[in-house]
């Protein structure tokens, strides 16, 4: 590395910081997600899509509930929040309406946004609330040690289906196209360019925006499907296809077809905001 | 000098960005993702252990880094990334 300093003959200089160095709480780090887990690619895009909105970071915060994915929150360096198990929608819709000048972005997990907080879910998305909200989707619930989730793929081995899971799994994207979400995407952590992309215009979106991230789970969800993470990353490059505009009810997730990637819904509708002060306030 | 699949016809004008790689050896904890979509493949685990036990990736070859930040983007442990070399004026 000094050597290609010294053939360019540039000056000695001091070892840059990490570019998203001055958005994580760098006495946290190492943080606690396990080996592989693409809990960390899906946050660091987050915050590298934070950055490039040119949204003013002062009043742009994150919010989490419970779970391995909850744990964003505290490892972010601007206003956040740490909530109860399936409430992350519920307490940034408070931050929301009470000051509607904030970015607010929810960034939480499968079973924390759609098994307990399903209900809160649907309801953001149908007043069209203008929240930013990322669910990290590893299939399972990673930080109790593996159970089955409402994402769980059929016939997928987790701790409580040991024989394979016997239900069939919510299709997120059409769940929130169905509640009347304005934006509605999906990519996975190897898609990181196009997953930042979106989620800087997700952020710039004026209506309730959801990004489902397909990331590996490989010490609960990996190791009983015999998924090593660079094999659910391969299956990730191999096995998905990118289709935007794709009917959301093409989109469930079987890696044993193609996986359907991309920008599914954008749509301009008027927010719950927007309606509320037409109708109440003598603007 | 850099390998092509099929070589541009501007190649002779194309100035090919380089790169410096930096590693915080002890946020790592070795999952191999750097090493293996770095499309270059200058990234392998190095013999050394960290402070928890993992085996951190070292740059093999300096030079051919094209500061594409793939390493940077893919890491979950914000523990390797890539920075522009200046280039010289006129070269
Ligand atoms: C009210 C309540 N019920 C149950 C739990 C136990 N619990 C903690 S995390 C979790 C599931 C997390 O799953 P997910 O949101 O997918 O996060 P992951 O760990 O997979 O990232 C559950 C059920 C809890 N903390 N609080
Ligand atoms: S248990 Fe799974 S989701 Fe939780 S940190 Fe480990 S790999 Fe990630
Ligand atoms: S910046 Fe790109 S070329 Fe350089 S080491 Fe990282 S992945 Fe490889
Ligand atoms: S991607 Fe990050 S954590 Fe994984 S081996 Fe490379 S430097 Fe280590
Ligand atoms: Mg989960």
């Amino acid at each position: 590395m000094s050597q290609a300093i010294a053939r360019k003959e540039a000056p000695l200089q001091q070892v840059p910081d990490h570019p998203l160095e001055d958005l994580i709480r760098s006495d946290r780090i190492p943080h606690i997600w396990c080996p592989g887990c693409g809990i960390g690619t899906a946050f660091a895009a987050t915050l590298a899509a934070m950055k490039a909105s040119g949204q003013d970071l002062s009043s742009t915060c994150m919010v989490s509930g419970i779970g391995c994915s909850g744990r964003a929150a505290g490892y972010v360096k601007l206003d956040s929040f740490h909530t109860t198990h399936g409430r992350a929608i519920p307490f940034a819709t408070g931050l929301k309406l009470g000051n509607p000048r904030l970015n607010v972005v929810v960034f939480s997990g499968d079973g924390d946004l759609f098994a307990i907080g399903g209900n809160h879910f649907i309801h953001a998305a149908r007043r069209n609330i203008p929240l930013t909200v990322i669910c990290l989707n590893n299939l399972n619930y990673g930080m109790t040690g593996g159970q089955v989730a409402a994402t769980t793929p059929y016939l997928a081995r987790t701790t409580t289906t040991p024989a394979g899971n016997t239900e069939a799994p919510f299709n997120l994207p059409l769940l929130a196209w169905a509640a009347g979400a304005s934006f509605v995407a999906r990519w996975t952590i190897l898609h990181i360019r196009e997953l930042t992309d979106c989620i800087q215009k997700a952020m710039l979106k004026n209506g309730f925006a959801f990004i489902e991230v397909l990331g590996p789970c490989p010490i609960n969800y990996g190791r009983r499907n015999k998924e090593k993470p660079l094999q659910t990353l391969k299956l990730y490059q191999e096995q998905t296809i990118i289709r935007n505009q794709a009917d959301p009810s093409d989109l469930e997730i079987d890696f044993s077809k193609k996986v359907v990637l991309g920008e599914f819904v954008d749509k301009e509708r008027s927010t719950c905001i927007e309606n509320y002060d037409k109708t109440c306030r003598l603007l | 000098m850099m390998e092509y699949w099929r070589t541009p016809f501007d190649a002779q004008t194309i100035q090919v960005s380089q790169g410096i790689v930096h590693i915080i050896e002890d946020r790592c904890k070795g999952c191999g993702y750097c090493i293996e979509f770095c499309p270059k493949h200058i990234l392998a685990f190095s013999p050394r252990f960290n402070k928890k036990g993992y085996h951190p990736p070292e740059v093999l070859q300096p030079d051919g880094c094209v500061n594409c930040h793939y390493c940077e983007i893919i890491c979950p442990e914000f523990a390797i990334y890539s920075v522009e070399v200046p280039t010289a004026p006129g070269g």
